[in-house]
């Protein structure tokens, strides 16, 4: 598997990883804020194995490739990229993300490359966790309007993470008709911002060992 | 809602309470139970029950006013220094 296509899985994870654990301390429930810091910790820990799968190909490392790359060189989907402390879009963008998650995973388990098929297999096993939790809350919210006007506004952005190929599966998943998706190709404001947080303490003592 | 989460460590061995968790309901109980109690191989089974379905019993009758009968009812740390000092091995304290 190519370089850029590791990049593009790693970006995602890294990023929803982030924007998940915005939730640490504060989510509805002591339980829920366990939960979904685990599902974070988890997206976090399966970037860094793609990176270093990547880093092997390109005579890197897997933290200059998290956190030394400028902004414009991140290959994450949009959708993952929204800062978005508010529940409803938070469910809905976990349960789009875990649904398109598991096509891509399918496809990659059947990778030539065993490296890859062997970590899509390992993340395939954690992330069964995460479709149960997302599922469950996707059941629990399917009826409040607020939550499918979430749905409804995160779908082109969620058709975005998956090969053109993968997309009539995700719609069929998810029972909504394919529109035009939000590709991978614009780089939003908050990524950037985010990017700021993230990198910032790397930043502050360059070339320095951890 | 509260739950009640039991937990077996072993195939066969019984189930010792782990902890509760609160959750709106049976799903979302179990998801958390699992998330708390079982994802890192640490458990065999789980029990999640509901707190209100649980029947607690306390008001148990001195049938026998005996206290020796009783765990609390003999003191050990007391019979074991008379007996020391009875064969002169009291520690010095």
């Amino acid at each position: 598997m190519s370089a850029p296509a590791l990049l593009e899985l790693a970006d995602d994870e890294l990023i929803l990883g982030w924007r998940d654990s915005e939730w640490t301390g504060i989510a509805p429930s002591l339980e829920e804020d366990v939960a979904f810091s685990s599902i974070a910790q988890n997206e976090i820990g399966h970037a860094r194995a793609l990176y270093e799968l990547a880093a092997r190909e390109l005579g890197t490392t897997a933290d200059e490739l998290a956190f030394d790359r400028d902004p414009s060189e991140y290959r994450s989907a949009p959708l993952v990229e929204q800062r978005r402390l508010e529940w409803a879009h938070t469910i809905a963008r976990h349960y789009l993300y875990e649904t398109a998650d598991e096509i891509r995973l399918a496809a990659l388990k059947q990778a030539d490359d065993a490296d890859v098929a062997g970590l899509a297999a390992k993340m395939d096993r954690e992330e069964q966790y995460h479709r149960l939790h997302a599922r469950m809350w996707n059941e629990r919210l399917r009826d409040e309007p607020r939550y499918q006007e979430a749905l409804r506004e995160l779908w082109p952005l969620a058709l975005g993470v998956l090969a053109p190929e993968q997309r009539a599966e995700l719609a069929g998943r998810v029972g909504f008709e394919p529109v035009d998706a939000v590709e991978r190709d614009r780089q939003s404001e908050e990524l950037r911002e985010l990017w700021e947080e993230m990198t910032m303490v790397r930043r502050s003592v360059p070339g320095a060992t951890w | 809602m509260i739950y009640e989460v039991f937990r077996q460590e072993k195939k066969g061995a019984a189930f010792a309470h782990a902890g509760s968790v609160d959750a709106p309901d049976a799903t979302f109980a179990e998801a958390f139970a699992r998330e708390q109690y079982g994802r890192r191989q640490e458990s065999e089974a789980l029990w999640v029950v509901p707190r209100a379905a649980i029947h607690t019993v306390t008001d148990f009758a001195d049938e026998l006013n005996k206290t020796y009968h009783r765990v609390d009812g003999y003191s050990l740390k007391a019979k074991l220094k008379e007996a020391r000092e009875r064969a002169g091995t009291a520690r010095a304290s």
